[in-house]
This record gives structure tokens, sequence and C-alpha cells, in this order.
């Protein structure tokens, strides 16, 4: 795929940034072109298509944790939206109570 | 290629004299005598602890009879309980010079100091007599580790080096990949490469283990940065760590010291066996490539995202930098830069191929980046282990 954004395998329902990518930035998407409400940093994931709740997030091809939300197309996914299937997922908190692992 | 050819038909691709502290009431003085040497290869390592601990003492023996190193040199306190005269036997039994001084005895720190550097002085041109001969690729031991990891080092730096991987192993090398905690959640794909059914059971068995033992902790290997980086649970980070292995078959499954028998791609568990008793499996990356080094790895290699700068002692690591903004920002400390893949510059079959390349020329004497800038990162804490069982080796 041309673009900030890569599909690492055709059953991903995740896509992985290859370069930075600003807040507004458009993003063609099967089901339509979509707008980022947020900056995506490199290697971050939005979702490709709409994820419901409880449903496993696929990247290689393979199982890397499940949708704690409904998570629409284009959005951020990451700690805040999903959850291992294994051990939890531990990161800092900024001095705001953000996550760094979020805010960037 | 050539290797200093040790009396148990292995071969170095260095030859450092190593002084060794036993406790850490030692560290200070071997330090000094290491500090007198600042234009020879001379290396510090030891280990901190005061009570016996059987795996210490067999790493101990495994990195002082490793085949980059041409002497040893243990630093006692006096009055700890690690068998020194044991360990000095298992030295001088693999035709190495070997001293041990006893702080105690010998009348304090300056002149346990001037003792030992004395003593190094005179070894160092008697390990340079030791003979140099033809080495091939098939005569290597390769580890590979990921640190500092983020959402390029599986993109990128891991497959890269697991490209390496099948060259390596395709050429007669011994590759070990490791950390069966970040390989929770790949079990089964892993295991479906077993060269035989049975060890496909144990290499599943491994990561189950660490499953339960990190469990117990209650926290699974994933650092806040990885988190940062863009990674989000433990199976995606394994997910990106799986594929530094490559693609070929595996045969075998090793622990810390146990030596790879043959060629081939080997699995190491780094995960204690029984209760948690001694803390995490490894509480920082050079825990494990300290691991890998006692298992006869003659260099490593190190995939990181979010930048690593560490080398370490006894074994040069190569370090491949996954993320093109990393890579930019820490140059000085990156041997390559697999950046490239994710820029779309060069493909993970060139990177794998500059990365072979690289082995080789390491191999044959070229430093690599952190060996020049004089890292030599050491660590050695307590675990325990049972033997490996008959299905991790397979009869070939």
């Amino acid at each position: 795929m041309i673009g900030p954004f890569l599909l690492l395998s055709a059953a991903d329902n995740v896509l992985v940034a290859r370069e930075s990518a600003a807040e507004g930035t458009d993003v063609p998407l099967e089901q339509g072109s979509v707008m980022l409400t947020r900056p995506i940093p490199l290697a971050h994931k939005i979702a490709r298509r709409d994820i419901a709740e409880g449903e496993k997030i696929l990247k290689y091809g393979m199982p890397i944790g499940i949708a704690t939300e409904a998570i629409p197309a284009g959005a951020h996914v990451h700690v805040h939206n999903i959850r291992s299937a294994y051990t939890p997922t531990h990161m800092l908190q900024d001095a705001d109570g953000v996550s760094a692992a979020v805010a960037q | 290629m050539k290797g200093w050819l040790r009396q148990d038909g292995r071969k170095g691709i260095r030859n450092t004299v190593v002084v060794a502290y036993l406790v850490e009431c030692a560290h200070f003085v071997a330090s000094k005598i290491v500090s007198g040497f600042p234009e020879d290869d001379v290396q510090l390592i030891g280990f901190p602890g005061c009570y016996p601990n059987e795996y210490a003492a067999r790493m101990m023996d495994r990195l002082c009879t490793h085949p980059n190193v041409g002497a040893v040199l243990f630093v006692s306190l006096g009055c700890e309980s690690f068998d020194k005269v044991r360990a000095s036997e298992a030295v001088s039994a693999s035709g190495r010079p070997v001293k041990t001084l006893v702080i105690q005895k010998a009348g304090g720190t300056a002149s346990t100091v001037q003792m030992g550097r004395d003593w190094v002085h005179g070894v160092l041109a008697q390990v340079a007599e030791v003979p140099r001969v033809p080495m091939g690729v098939d005569e290597l031991v390769i580890g590979t580790v990921c640190g500092g990891s983020d959402g390029t080092s599986g993109i990128s730096g891991n497959p890269a080096a697991g490209k390496a991987f099948d060259l390596l192993v395709g050429e007669g090398a011994a590759c070990i990949f490791e950390e069966t905690g970040e390989l929770i959640g790949c079990e089964e794909i892993m295991a479906e490469r077993a060269v035989t059914p049975a060890l496909g059971q144990a290499l599943r068995e491994s990561v189950q283990k660490a499953e339960r033992y990190y469990a117990t902790l209650g926290y699974g290997s994933f650092a806040a940065g990885n988190a940062a980086g863009g990674l989000s649970t433990i199976e995606e980070k394994s997910l990106g760590a799986y594929v530094k292995s490559g693609d070929s078959p595996i045969s075998g499954l090793i622990k810390p010291g146990d030596l790879p028998p043959r060629g081939g791609l080997y699995l190491m568990d780094v995960v204690p066996d029984g209760d948690v008793r001694f803390g995490f499996p490894n509480i920082s990356d050079n825990a494990e490539i300290v691991e890998m080094i006692a298992s006869g790895a003659h260099l490593s290699l190190f995939v990181t995202g979010r930048g690593s700068v560490v080398g370490s002692a006894i074994s040069p690591v190569i370090k491949i930098c996954a993320n093109p903004q990393t890579y930019r920002n820490l140059s000085e400390d990156m041997d390559v830069n697999a950046g490239d893949i994710i820029e779309g510059k060069r493909s993970i079959e060139e990177v794998g191929r500059e990365i072979r390349d690289l082995v080789v020329a390491v191999a044959s004497g070229a430093p690599t980046k952190s060996e020049a800038l004089g890292h030599r990162e050491f660590i050695l804490t307590y675990k325990s282990f049972e033997p490996i069982g008959p299905a991790c080796l397979p009869a070939a």
C-alpha cells in the first residue's frame, strides 16, 4: 500500500504507520476516506475498518489482542482500546495523568 | 576468517583476558585491575552474590572457558561462598592461564590491584602466543536479542535479522534466539517449525512456563517504552520479536550454558524452572546477551527500535536499528540502519545480507560500534534451572 500506512497481512484489521501522520490527514480505506482525529506516530496502528468490542485485533495476520470498546475505522488502536489475551500491559503515566503510551 | 584455537577445538574471534570478581565486595578491586589496561583487551565480569548458586557457578565456568577468552584472573574477597577452587580448576583444565587473588590474604586493596596488574601484564604476552588458525562460518555461534523495542522492530529490524539468520544457518552456523517470555502468543506457530513433534511440544511448554512465571510476577516482559513506540500488548511485541528467528527449522531447545551441538537454529529457554524464586527472569537485555555468550555465542545481533546503546563483555554486539528516526538520532551507536526498509530505500533481503556480511567482518576482527566505544556491559544474577530434557536436542 502506498502512503503513510502499511497493511502487513491481508487478514489484518489494523494498519501500521510507516511515518508519523498528522491530525487531520485523510486516509483512504476500503470503506471510504477517513480523517485522523489525532496524530499517529511512526509504527502506531489505526483501525482498517470498524472493529466491534470484543473482536480480535489482527496484525501480521495473527491476534495481538482484543478490542475493549468499539473502534471506528481510522481511529488509533493502542493500549487505551485493546488488551492482551495473555498478560496485562503496564505503562508510565505522565504527571498530568495522561498515559505516556498514548500521548506523544 | 581466522580464530584463536582453544584446547577443546573451538575457535575464538577475540582473545580477551577476563578479570572476574566473585562477590560484589571484590568488584572495585577487580575494576581497578582492569582500568590499568586501557589499550589492551582486558575485560571485567563478575557475580555480585555472596550466597551460592549453581546456575551462576555454571555460567561463570562457561564464560571463563568461552572461545573468545584467553586467560582468567579471579578476584575473591575471601569469605564469600563462591567455589573459587572448583572454578579455577575448570579454567585450568581448559588449557588457559588462570590465577586467583584473595584480597583478605593479599594485603588489601592496593596490594591486590598491584598483584593483579602484574599478573595480567605477564599473561597478555602469553595469550598473544595462542595460534590463529583458519575458521569457517560453520564454526560460529551467533545469538540474537531485541531490546528497546517499538512498532518498527517487528517490520524492519527483526525480519532483517531473521533473513541474516537464514543465510548463516544455511552456511552451517549455530544461531540462537531467546526470551520465551517474549514469545507468548507465538507458541503454536513456533512448535510447527520444530524438527520433531517431541521438540515442538518442548518449545510449546517453554513458552507456557514463561507465561505462568510472568503471571506470578504480575508484569509481562513489556516496558513503558514499548507502548510509547506503538506496541500495545505482549503478543504484539512477541510476534515482532519472533520474526528475528527467520524461517529455518528449529533444531533444538537449550538453556543458558548449554552449547549447541552442531549448526542450526536453537531456542534458548531463559525462564527459570520451578517456583518463582529470584525475581524477574532477565532484569535487562544484557542478562540475555550474557546467557547466549555462556552458550558459546561469538557475537550477538541486537535489534532496537527505541534505541539501545549497550555492548557486552566477551563477545561483540552488532546493533541493528529498526527505526529510521532513531537511527538518525543515535547513528554513532548503530551498526546497521534497517530503518531503510520502512522508508522504502532497501529490501529486507538487502539489509539481511548486510548483517550477514557484517557478522563475517566482525568475526574477522573488525570492531562493532559498541566495541569501539568501549561498551563492555555485563550482568549475572541468581537463577535456577533443571537440565534440558531428552526431546530438546533430537539426534540428527
